[in-house]
């Protein structure tokens, strides 16, 4: 039986998953919203994939009317609360900001806009509500960022909506795989309560599967699939099934769904994998309490995926990095894990494209009783290959009419992490339901 | 001899006289809140403040009511206007007079002024005037300025918006004052030189101004109850800080100006810098006065003042504020004597510009549509630009640049066909020295309004064409 670390109590658990941006008070959100310049053809909203009228939003919390910049939020994206705790916003509208250029330093735009979010939700205002009936229908197959925001919207606009979902709760990755320690499951859950309010018809526990989707089409007026994306791949090496290996968003989803004290966690930990997914299984490790924590990537750090602030917040919990390190082989003792064994590689050529060439007898084992498998999520194959007709692209992502959500389907559109060209976060999820809701809409009415 | 030597070699005095009256440098307290007590003149003066006027005095203290004060905050910097409903001293007039004396007392190099304001009865104003001067001041103000509560009882505002009263309490006070005698005058008057005037006949030997202008702070919008209140009701108060100095100077510079007034000023109204106070003065006022900034953070600020003040003196070549009193009066004229033929046009620095579209925004919806707004692809945008490096950043693998969007940066340029020169985006550009305006050399002589009505009489110039935008 493998050693299991020491746990640490339930409020040093806390601690450790506490927020890593907290909330702004009043004043603070007062004075971060008056170094905001209002700028014209603004690069934030720009760079926000949701568009959101971000000065506008900002300058009505200068102006006391946070119920006003909310609504102006929500007006554009409904999971606007979410996403003011979990967007990666270096990249996107704080990383476009013109006050980098000026003062070296973006207006803190998710934080403003949790403080508006919450602010309304403080005040429970309901701002939206179900349009009058159309009489058509439309059902839905995954109840995640972009499901959601497709129901939400059918609804405003009248149409009936029946949601189908695989889980026992309601949200998709962005209440299960989102880390616990940006969006605690609580506020992931009671963004998804908003949205119920809108008269939708939930079925929780109610996987579909590919071939029943034509029974549905013929059932509806049309079909939104937003079934997102499948587990990580498989490393395809010996030893992954040894006990103490663990895939990265199941480890991940056992953060919201189960009380952490009961998280299995080893002492020492290894995480396979160089994407943000890599990144979020190593802070959850270390913050459950393990010793070590190790990042073994077989590139170097300038080709790593993950973003340089998840990155650089890995580097601040502890976590260390061994990189050009190429898995070989799980080594178990007792079908236990027992240690990583590893071989060392060298990048032959420049960047994204260079390629990664073993180093002859560099072999070596990283000790540990616990790995996280955490490489790119996969398609959900079975389901999409099941369905006749659907148009895939090379990586098996449904291809559709950016303007629309349209597949090669008629009647069926789709949305989220399984379109292509998918921007794997909520917001583009919450901008593909948007449009596909809209090309919907239009397509009935 | 470097920089350093050089700055510390040039010695500068602040010191001044003013009607006679010597202090240590120009800066004074106005007769208001900081200066209604012994205790705090004497902290101010250890502070370094050059003067102060006492806290206007009458025979009899008022009563205030509470609460008194209202403010104006702008986008987060709280107080850029402030009003206040209260009225003069509140403390008797004997605790008055023998703290005016201990104060003299102890510092005799000061320039203290005391403020008076009296009902209008000739034996009343004499009476306080002997007290006053009996206890030591070294010069009084008369307060013809106080434009609420006051007014209502016949004085401050109420003498200082007629001429003719203006006139007679000078001549009053003046038959029996034997050191200077300042009039504070009100701006809620149509032209300020008909109250200068008349207090120049009656005898005064300078002019302070401006007091507090009428004003409404507010409405709460809870209680729809006028800002300060009252038990739920409001009164019109008078408006002070920083939003008033541009009206203080204009009046300064009226006063300053006028042939037939030319008093020493001392000057009021906004004052919170160096640089306020150095306006103040080089368009007239051989004195300043502060008050807002000091009731906002205190007696401390005067160091900051002082330094700024004799830094740019040096940078100048000025010793003495006397040098520089008044260098710019002369510069204001009326608008019928500007150069119709001088051409300023804006000019974008796109090196420095940081893309926010104010400038654009403003020229297009609010002035004279010259400005051009192009979308750069980002890959163009970062070739053209000299510090394209520092515009982008890497995260992961992939690079981003600030100031972008949906794969594109705005480049705004000006149209200086049709600029007019209006100065506007200049104003509203947030990057210093980014948009400046350029004079353009039309090869016009100058020539102004009068100038071009002769010459079109003449029939030797032709009419100016309108902008071509328009
Ligand atoms: C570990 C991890 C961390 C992340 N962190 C962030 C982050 O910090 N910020 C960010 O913006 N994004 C983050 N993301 C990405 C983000 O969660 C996703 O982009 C987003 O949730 C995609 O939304 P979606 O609706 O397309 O799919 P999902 O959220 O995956 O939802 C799909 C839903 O469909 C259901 N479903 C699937 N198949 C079926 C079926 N056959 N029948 C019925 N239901 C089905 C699923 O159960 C699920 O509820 C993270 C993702 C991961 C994996
Ligand atoms: C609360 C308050 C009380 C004042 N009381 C007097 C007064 O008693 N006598 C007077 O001459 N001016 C009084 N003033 C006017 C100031 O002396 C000064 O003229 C005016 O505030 C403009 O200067 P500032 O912009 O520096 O505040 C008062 C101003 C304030 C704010
Ligand atoms: S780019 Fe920055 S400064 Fe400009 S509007 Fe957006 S948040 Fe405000
Ligand atoms: S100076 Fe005035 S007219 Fe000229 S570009 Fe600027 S705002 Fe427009
Ligand atoms: S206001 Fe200044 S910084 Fe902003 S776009 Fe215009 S020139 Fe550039």
């Amino acid at each position: 039986m493998a050693k299991t670390a020491t746990k640490p109590s339930l409020k040093k658990l806390k601690q450790n998953f506490a927020e890593v941006h907290p909330p702004l008070a009043s004043d603070e959100a007062r004075a971060e919203a008056a170094r905001c310049l209002y700028c014209f053809d603004a690069p934030c909203i720009r760079a926000c994939p949701t568009h959101i009228d971000i000065p506008s939003f900002i300058r009505k919390i200068s102006h006391d009317d946070l119920l006003g910049s909310a609504k102006t939020i929500l007006d554009a994206n409904i999971f606007g609360g979410s996403c003011a705790r979990v967007c990666p916003t270096d990249v996107l509208c704080e990383g476009a900001c013109v006050d980098n250029t000026l003062l070296k330093d973006p207006v803190q735009i998710g934080r403003l806009q949790r403080f508006a979010c919450d602010a309304a939700e403080a005040a429970e205002v309901q701002f939206y509500h179900p349009g009058q009936s159309t009489g058509r229908s439309v059902a839905i197959i995954g109840a995640g960022p972009a499901g959601l925001t497709c129901a939400h919207d059918l609804r405003k606009a009248g149409h009936r909506v029946t949601m189908l979902e695989a889980r026992s709760v309601a949200g998709g990755l962005n209440t299960v795989g989102i880390a616990a320690y940006k969006m605690p499951t609580e506020y992931a859950l009671s963004e998804v309560d908003r949205i119920l309010r809108m008269e939708i018809d939930l079925r929780l526990k109610h996987p579909v599967g590919g071939s029943a989707l034509a029974g549905l089409l013929e059932e509806h007026d049309a079909v939104f699939l937003a079934i997102g994306l499948g587990q990580t791949a498989p490393l395809g090496i010996p030893g992954e099934n040894l006990k103490g290996v663990h895939e990265s968003l199941e480890f991940i989803s056992q953060t919201h769904t189960v009380a952490l004290t009961k998280c299995p966690i080893g002492r020492q930990v290894v995480v396979i994998g160089g994407g943000n997914t890599a990144i979020d299984a190593a802070n959850a490790a270390i913050r459950l309490g393990a010793e070590s924590v190790t990042i073994a990537y077989r590139r170097d750090e300038a080709s790593m995926p993950a973003f340089t602030h998840e990155y650089e917040l890995a580097l601040d919990s502890g976590v260390r990095f061994e990189w050009l390190s190429k898995p070989k082989r799980i080594i178990g003792k007792a079908g236990e894990v027992s240690g990583l064994r590893c071989i060392r590689t060298r990048l032959d050529g420049k960047g994204r494209k260079a390629k990664v060439v073993a180093v002859g007898k560099s072999d070596f084992t990283i000790p540990c009783d616990m790995v996280i498998k955490a490489l790119g999520q996969e398609v959900l194959h079975d389901f999409l290959s099941a369905i006749p007709k659907l148009k895939l692209d090379k990586k098996g992502r449904v291809v559709v009419d950016p303007e629309t959500g349209a597949t090669s389907i008629p009647k069926l559109f789709a949305g989220g992490d399984c379109q292509k060209d998918a921007g794997e976060e909520v917001v583009n999820a919450v901008q593909t339901g948007k449009i596909g809701a809209a090309g919907i809409n239009k397509m009935l009415t | 001899m470097n920089d350093r030597s050089q700055h510390d070699a040039q010695a500068i005095d602040l010191s001044i006289e003013f009607c006679g009256v010597k202090a240590p440098n120009p800066f004074w307290l106005a007769s208001a809140p900081p200066t209604n007590s012994e205790y705090q003149i004497r902290r101010a003066f250890e502070a370094g403040w050059g003067g102060a006027v006492w806290k206007t005095i009458n025979q009899e203290p008022i009563v205030n009511v509470s609460s008194r004060y209202g403010a104006i905050d702008y986008d987060g910097r709280k107080i850029v206007g402030l009003n206040n409903i209260e009225l003069i001293t509140d403390r008797t007039l004997e605790v008055n007079l023998r703290e005016i004396a201990n104060v003299k007392r102890d510092f005799p190099g000061h320039a203290l002024f005391v403020s008076l304001m009296v009902e209008s009865k000739r034996e009343v104003w004499h009476d306080i005037v002997k007290q006053t001067e009996d206890a030591g001041a070294d010069g009084l103000e008369l307060n013809f300025g106080c434009p609420h509560g006051m007014s209502e009882r016949g004085m401050g505002a109420a003498v200082g918006q007629v001429p003719e009263y203006t006139q007679m309490i000078v001549e009053w006070v003046k038959e029996v004052a034997r050191t200077p005698v300042i009039v504070k005058l009100t701006p809620n008057i149509t032209d300020v030189r008909a109250t200068g005037r008349a207090a120049k006949q009656g005898g005064a030997d300078a002019i302070s101004l401006i007091n507090t202008i009428n004003s409404v702070m507010g409405v709460d919008l809870d209680t729809l109850c006028p800002k300060p209140e009252v038990g739920g009701l409001g009164s019109h108060g008078g408006y002070c800080g920083p939003a008033v100095k541009p009206i203080a100077l204009h009046m300064v510079s009226q006063i300053a100006s006028d042939p037939e007034i030319r008093l020493p000023i001392s000057g009021i109204g906004g004052i919170q810098t160096w640089q306020d106070a150095t306006e103040h003065m080089l368009l007239g006022a051989g004195s300043v006065q502060v008050c807002t900034a000091v009731m906002h953070y205190g007696f401390r600020i005067v160091e900051e003042m002082i330094s700024g003040m004799s830094n740019w003196m040096r940078k100048q070549g000025y010793h003495s504020p006397a040098e520089f009193v008044g260098a710019s009066t002369d510069r204001i004229r009326t608008w019928n004597e500007l150069d119709l033929n001088h051409k300023v046009v804006a000019e974008i620095d796109e090196d420095k510009c940081i893309n926010c579209g104010l400038c654009y925004i403003a020229c297009e919806d609010g002035c004279h549509q010259s400005i051009n707004i192009e979308q750069v692809p980002e890959k163009e945008f970062l070739k053209a630009h000299k510090d394209g490096v520092d515009r982008t950043f890497l995260s992961g693998t992939q690079r981003y640049v600030h100031g972008a969007g949906e794969g594109y940066v705005n480049r705004f340029t000006i149209n200086q066909e049709t600029c007019v020169g209006c100065n506007m985006c200049s104003l509203i550009c947030p990057v210093a020295d980014c948009i400046t305006m350029i004079q353009i050399d039309n090869g016009k002589a100058p020539m102004n309004y009068q100038q071009y009505q002769e010459g079109l009489a003449a029939g030797t110039i032709s009419k100016i064409e309108p902008p071509q935008h328009a």
